[in-house]
């Protein structure tokens, strides 16, 4: 479950966060979606707090990212966009070495590892250097290493990003698969389908506020628009008219 | 710890596994110092010796004016050859370098010794060109000796003793031992082990940082459940771990390398057994941590791997300053010069060449000041990697 409650966030006199407040419950998936530069991936970097929120309230589980990183990052998996793995070591031990990072002891890591492999369709490539990996092996290995650890709340940086049709299906069968496992599932992206076809919450972001947040349907009625498109559009529109 | 350990073996086996890395840590650090000081001394022994022992060819204008002088000269292994045709023509010959130097030997000098009044004889040379200075320097000399010789016989013909010549005489005692007269040319050397023991932490250095960046690992790296001191103090770990392995590498090529410079023809043996490899490893091994945590602190201000090389390669020269400053002033060991890192082990390492007794204290505050200065700048490091602005 992860809450967050107006948080603001400026790099300068670029104010990339203007007060983002939503709520991600666990068994659900939550799309963030929102044009180029809108603050969505500002918005999960302090959760998985690599940043740190000038104003506002973010909780992980109940747990403040702030206050307790440590304790709030145990309970995350998180996938940041562009992701890069060490060239030098296989995808295996990619994987593992998050695992080992994230406590889990030797014999569970292999256990572990064997599983996500298995999971994520990466047994063809798991042991060779991940040096000349192609986008869509690269994203899965950083997806395995995300998840390794069996994290009850999982946030993705806009997974789909360079995945072909065959990946993009099974990464969407695998957050489905979260979300029948009961976690909590937060991802963004800028791809309007991907985000139909895939969440339970959908809240649109634009120029660092919440434009407007409810399922799919309550987009559609409040925006008085059929296509979720022109809801997006429409939805974009009220932000910046503001 | 168990967080801290296995940042410690990734880092390691990830750098292990890098070709460029284990070239540069474990082969041109190594390396480059031995071959360049074999390489430098084999070649001055060689021209030392040449300047003794080689026959040496000397253009002379006008060789038939002063027979005896030109016997003179050919006693002492100068070739003489015919020089050019004239005055300007030699002077040209010598000004564009076709001749190093040139003798002319005026008409008038026979007549001139005859009467006894001073002979002139003229040396063309270049004294800008320094291959050119150490001919002239032989030609003088034996021109200055046949002066001697024949003032002494003329005093002699007087019925003088050619002793009154003499009203002082200067005799040198040198109390320079072999070890310490090596320690002269070898005291660069401790530059090549800083040097290589830095080399072999660089790129490891780098990749903790601008490298991690660069590729986009360091950001779900830092979203992970371990505090970042940790991760900075693993990394920092394995840059001290190769740079020690590169320093030992560095000290044992440098013993080998020894046997194959002929430093007993420059009356020098220097004190560098097994014996002291080791003891040298332990002197300069607390400048690994500064190395490391230096090298960590500048790489984390850089925004790119490029940037950073360039920056570390400043801090390559660095550790230079201090020994070039206190090599031009001749200074001896002090208290004082103790609490600088590399200045420090640069003393007490040529005092050990040179066989010197060992200042226990020097080596305790050598010791313990630059550990203490490892320690602190490890900790600045842990604060830089802490702050937000790390992601770029």
């Amino acid at each position: 479950m992860i809450v967050v409650n107006d948080i603001h966030k400026s790099f300068g006199k670029v104010r990339a966060l203007r007060g983002v407040s939503f709520d991600a419950p666990d068994g659900r998936v939550t799309g963030l979606l929102g044009p180029n530069g809108a603050g969505k991936s500002t918005t999960l970097r302090v959760l998985y707090t690599v940043l740190k929120p000038d104003q506002g309230v973010a909780t992980i589980d109940g747990v403040d990212v702030v206050s307790d990183g440590l304790a709030a990052r145990r309970r995350i998996g998180a996938l940041p966009h562009g992701a890069g793995l060490y060239p030098h070591l296989s995808a295996r031990e990619n994987i593992a070495y998050y695992a080992a990072l994230c406590g889990l002891d030797k014999a569970t890591i292999d256990d572990k590892v064997d599983s996500i492999i298995g999971l994520l369709e990466i047994d063809d490539f798991a042991d060779r250097r991940t040096k000349g990996f192609s986008q869509g092996q690269r994203t899965k290995v950083a997806l395995a290493r995300a998840l390794v650890h069996d994290p009850q709340n999982v946030i993705l940086d806009e997974p789909t990003n360079g995945l072909d049709v065959m990946a993009t299906r099974s990464l969407r069968d695998l957050i489905l698969k979260l979300k029948d496992d009961g976690r909590c599932v937060l991802f963004s992206s800028h791809v309007m389908q991907e985000v139909a076809a895939l969440c339970d919450d959908i809240c649109i972001i634009a120029n660092g506020k919440v434009a407007i947040d409810g399922s799919a349907d309550d987009i559609r009625e409040r925006t008085g628009c059929d296509d979720l498109e022109d809801a997006f559009v429409a939805a974009i529109q009220m932000v910046e008219a503001d | 710890m168990r967080t801290l350990l296995t940042v410690f073996s990734k880092e390691f086996v990830d750098n292990f596994r890098d070709r460029r890395t284990l070239a540069t840590a474990l082969l041109m650090g190594p390396l480059l110092g031995p071959v360049l000081f074999t390489f430098i001394i084999n070649l001055s022994i060689e021209r030392s010796l040449s300047d003794a022992d080689s026959a040496m060819q000397l253009p002379v204008i006008g060789a038939e004016h002063a027979p005896n002088l030109m016997r003179f000269l050919e006693s002492r292994n100068i070739e003489l050859v015919d020089g050019p045709a004239d005055r300007d023509a030699a002077l040209d010959a010598v000004k564009t370098g076709a001749l190093d130097i040139v003798v002319l030997i005026p008409v008038e000098f026979g007549e001139q010794l005859r009467e006894g009044s001073p002979a002139r004889v003229e040396l063309i040379s270049d004294q800008a060109n320094t291959e050119a200075d150490r001919d002239a320097r032989r030609a003088r000399n034996a021109m200055r000796a046949y002066n001697q010789q024949l003032a002494a016989l003329r005093l002699v013909g007087r019925g003088v003793s050619p002793i009154i010549m003499q009203a002082v005489t200067v005799d040198e005692v040198d109390v320079s031992t072999p070890s310490g007269r090596a320690a002269i040319l070898l005291g660069m050397m401790s530059y090549f082990f800083i040097f290589a023991l830095l080399m072999g932490g660089m790129y490891l250095a780098i990749d903790s940082t601008a490298g991690e960046r660069e590729r986009g690992s360091l950001e779900p790296l830092l979203s992970l459940p371990v505090t970042r001191d940790q991760l900075m103090l693993g990394k920092i770990a394995a840059a001290c771990t190769f740079m020690a392995m590169s320093l030992m590498l560095s000290l044992w090529s440098f013993f080998f390398a020894l046997k194959f410079m002929p430093l007993e023809q420059l009356g020098m043996t220097p004190n560098f057994g097994p014996l002291v490899v080791i003891s040298a490893f332990f002197i300069l091994a607390p400048f690994i941590l500064v190395g490391a945590a230096v090298m960590t602190l500048v790489a984390s201000f850089t925004k790119s791997y490029k940037e950073a090389q360039t920056w570390l390669s400043i801090v390559l020269i660095a550790p230079t300053m201090p020994i070039l400053i206190v090599s031009i002033l001749n200074v001896r060991s002090q208290i004082e010069f103790m609490f600088i890192p590399s200045l420090s082990q640069h003393l007490i390492l040529v005092d050990m060449v040179k066989n010197e007794p060992l200042n226990l204290l020097h080596i305790a505050i050598s010791v313990t000041s630059t550990l203490a200065i490892g320690a602190i700048l490890t900790w600045l490091c842990a604060r830089l990697y802490r702050r937000e602005g790390l992601l770029g």
